[in-house]
């Protein structure tokens, strides 16, 4: 089957370990996670995950399946791109004297939509967000200066669909604890 | 306001609350504060003291199998912990509810390789239903709690409560609550009416159904339930390994057993069926065979309460997520009574032929060394077909989970996901504590009693009646016949030197004897029945004998052979 990148979200209480539960679900899959990204989500108290492979569909259906399973996770999707809004943060570390000797720096940073966080004497940082294919091509164009640290976070991503399937879930789960209590 | 009391003793009064009676352990440094307290509780938790970490999870395990109810370990931190991996993987394969308390150390040591820690969540996670450290006593009851309820309900499995020493010393105001929910798990969920109809309609319009029974019916009681939908489908029925018992040997829409070793009849109609009715269970490999040669012509419905397990391994036509006697009872009123004779006959020429080609030579021959096939043959005879079978690993555990019969629900024991040599011991030992009024037969082989041979302890020293019949070839014989079969005869380590098992049992107080020719054979299981005590039957096997018929690994289920030369259909 075809290779595509799929994105995994998953919403879990706050415990300790569910990194380990969920990356060794993948481990024991040999899938490697191309992006990892965990935060705090809108919800008090839960937390998200969002987590990129290159894999096929049967395979990552399976895989939510079995992060679903785990007792603290409440609920995990799977997305292909055009199903989410999604953005990685890049940053880049170049000796500012070679920034200083290029005359087309500006057309760079508006070309790329980037932003410099910092200048000192010895080094710049820049900063682009974008998709990765975006956050690469500067990466591309800055080489040339020597780039002396490169680092892009995992993918963090929003549905498109109206629903809200985690509101809608722990809604349904309020009503159920009523009924038994 | 409360007396405050230690979490230790917190421990206790939560196990006890939720209705344990019984605990399975090995004291330890790490766990010395909880052994300490259950001094005063002995009235209300007696504590078998098993003679290996190991033995407890799988005497445990015996314990829930037979009782429904989750089994209880307690054991210290470090080598104790890890001694318990094997009967929690076990358990998990298995879907068997077992509470494992782990001693650790205090957690102001955590993470500094202090003596005797060890990563216990870490370690375990992958391997139970739910790990969690505890390291504030006061939040031990609402662990307890939650750690029965995860363990017993949905799909059950094991849990492990790993708690630090400091926990265990520390006080709070005890209050025990039952778990009755969590909000990010639902272990029963709400059978989704649509499905069920989908379901029924495929069942209605098929010509030759089968239902596979998995170890799901047994844990979900839905035993008549089963036989309800069968008998009015008129639907035969074939039972996994684990699923053996969930119907009747002798019940006339009982077809025999699936898998590696199980019946022609259900393995061949397997790929002649157009819909298989898989009930709890999970199309293991050693079911299914080669899945891209596995029913063919099937519809493939699938009931379970696990729904990961929907097309994991077979992809399914149809599936009801959900509680396996809820969902029978409810597609009971659904189904259509039918007549499938012709297809039922199929079932019924498969059989004669197994039985002329493998069974009469295996079961009832008159000269040569004693096979397996016979001794369990007699056995299951001489106690009424009524007794709790538990079996080992390897060909002992095949011959005797076929040539048992079950009369009773719950009457199979055996290490189905994970094959672990040494289960079956101290299993048949829990089953014995978890029913006491039933006759429980352990068959097992001379490698797998000697790898956790050390339970004999634990019978002698609490006179469990375990029946042990040893089918001693002198071999691994499973594997032996895999080398035989498949590896040009090349005996690698397989062959083995034994001890006199017999003064062993006797060392521990155990009555024993030796059988070496079919005369003496009968005699002997009656002596061994009609004993009060543990006994151990000591049986000279022939080492050639092999279980068949055989699907080889990896070979499609059709594809069955009935000896070392001859393979069914026969020409
Ligand atoms: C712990 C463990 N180690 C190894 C194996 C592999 N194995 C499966 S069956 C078998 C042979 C068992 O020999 P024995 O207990 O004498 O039983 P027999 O097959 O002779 O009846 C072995 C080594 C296993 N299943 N479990
Ligand atoms: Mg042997």
């Amino acid at each position: 089957m075809e290779k595509q990148l799929f994105t995994v979200t998953v919403f879990s209480e706050n415990q300790v370990g569910l990194l380990n539960q969920i990356s060794i679900i993948y481990t024991r899959r040999c899938l490697n996670i191309e992006s990892l990204s965990v935060s705090p989500s809108s919800i008090e108290g839960i937390h998200k995950f969002t987590i990129t492979t290159w894999s096929d569909r049967v395979t990552m259906e399976k895989v939510v399946k079995q992060i679903e399973k785990r007792i603290d996770v409440l609920k995990s999707f799977l997305y292909t791109d055009d199903e989410i809004v999604y953005q990685e943060i890049a940053l880049y570390k170049v000796p500012t004297e070679q920034l200083l000797n290029e005359t087309n720096l500006e057309a760079i940073i508006r070309r790329h939509n980037a932003r410099i966080l910092e200048i000192t004497k010895e080094y710049t940082v820049i900063e682009k967000s974008g998709h990765s294919d975006e956050t690469e091509a500067l990466f591309e164009e800055l080489k040339h200066y020597d780039i002396r640290q490169f680092v892009r976070s995992g993918r963090v991503a929003i549905t498109k669909s109206p629903e809200e399937y985690v509101t809608m879930f722990l809604e349904e789960q309020a009503r159920r604890a009523e009924e038994i209590n | 306001m409360a007396e405050k009391i230690t979490g230790a003793e917190a421990l206790i009064k939560s196990l006890i609350a939720e209705g344990v009676d019984l605990v399975f352990g090995y004291p330890g440094g790490a766990i010395i504060p909880v052994y300490d307290k259950l001094y005063d509780y002995t009235d209300q938790l007696k504590h078998i003291l098993v003679r290996h970490e190991q033995g407890a999870t799988h005497a445990a395990q015996g314990y829930a199998r037979v009782t429904g109810r989750p089994g209880v370990v307690i054991v210290t931190s470090g080598p104790a912990a890890t001694n318990v991996i094997t009967g929690l993987s076990d358990a998990l394969m298995d879907s068997t509810p077992l509470v494992v308390i782990t001693g650790q150390v205090a957690s102001s040591f955590l993470g500094s390789d202090a003596f005797q820690e060890t990563d216990v969540v870490g370690i375990t996670q992958p391997i139970t239903k739910w790990a969690v450290q505890i390291r504030r006593a006061e939040d031990i009851p609402a662990a307890v709690a939650r750690a029965f309820y995860i363990a017993n309900t949905g799909r059950p499995g094991p849990v492990v409560l790993d708690i630090a020493k400091d926990a265990q010393v520390g006080m709070l105001e005890w209050e025990h609550k039952k778990c009755d929910f969590i909000r990010s798990y639902i272990p029963y969920p709400k059978i989704n009416e649509q499905d069920l109809q989908t379901v029924a309609n495929l069942i209605n319009s098929a010509k030759r159904p089968m239902i596979l029974s998995g170890h799901g019916v047994m844990i979900s009681g839905a035993e008549k339930a089963l036989a309800a939908v069968a008998e009015k489908g008129n639907i035969p029925v074939a039972a996994t390994l684990l699923g053996l018992s969930t119907m009747p040997s002798n019940h006339p829409l009982y077809k025999g057993m699936l898998g590696m070793h199980g019946n022609i009849g259900p393995n061949i109609n397997t790929n002649r069926s157009d819909v298989l009715i898989a009930i709890g269970m999970r199309f293991d490999d050693r079911v299914t065979g080669d899945v891209s040669k596995y029913a063919p012509q099937a519809k493939i419905i699938h009931i379970d309460i696990d729904s990961s397990e929907f097309d994991k391994n077979v992809k399914t036509d149809a599936t009801i997520h959900g509680d396996a006697r809820e969902v029978l009872e409810k597609l009971l009123p659904l189904i259509n009574e039918a007549d499938h004779s012709e297809w039922l006959e199929t079932f019924d020429k498969c059989a004669k032929v197994e039985y002329e080609k493998v069974i009469e030579r295996e079961v009832y021959r008159t000269d040569g060394p004693i096979t397996m096939g016979e001794v369990v043959n007699k056995v299951s005879t001489a106690t009424g077909d009524r007794a709790v079978l538990v079996t080992d690993v390897g060909q002992n555990q095949m011959f005797s989970s076929r040539y048992f019969r079950y009369t009773e629900p719950k009457s199979i024991l055996t290490s189905g996901g994970l094959g672990t040599m040494g289960f079956g011991l101290p299993a048949s030992i829990g089953a014995k504590m978890g029913a006491p009024e039933r006759t429980v037969c352990f068959f097992t082989g001379d490698g797998g009693l000697q790898m956790t041979i050390q339970e004999l302890g634990t019978i002698m020293e609490y006179g469990t009646e375990v029946k042990i019949i040893l089918l001693n070839n002198n071999y691994l014989g499973n594997v032996r016949q895999w080398q035989e079969l498949f590896f040009n005869s090349r005996f690698s380590q397989t062959p083995m030197v034994n001890p006199d098992f017999v003064a062993i049992a006797n060392a521990y107080g155990i009555a024993a004897e030796t059988v070496n020719s079919r005369e003496q054979l009968d005699d002997a299981i009656a002596r061994m029945l009609n004993h009060k005590g543990a006994y151990l039957l000591n049986v000279i096997i022939d080492y050639t004998d092999m279980i068949f018929p055989m699907t080889p690994a990896g070979a499609a289920v059709d594809n069955i052979m009935l000896n070392a030369t001859e393979k069914y259909p026969l020409d």
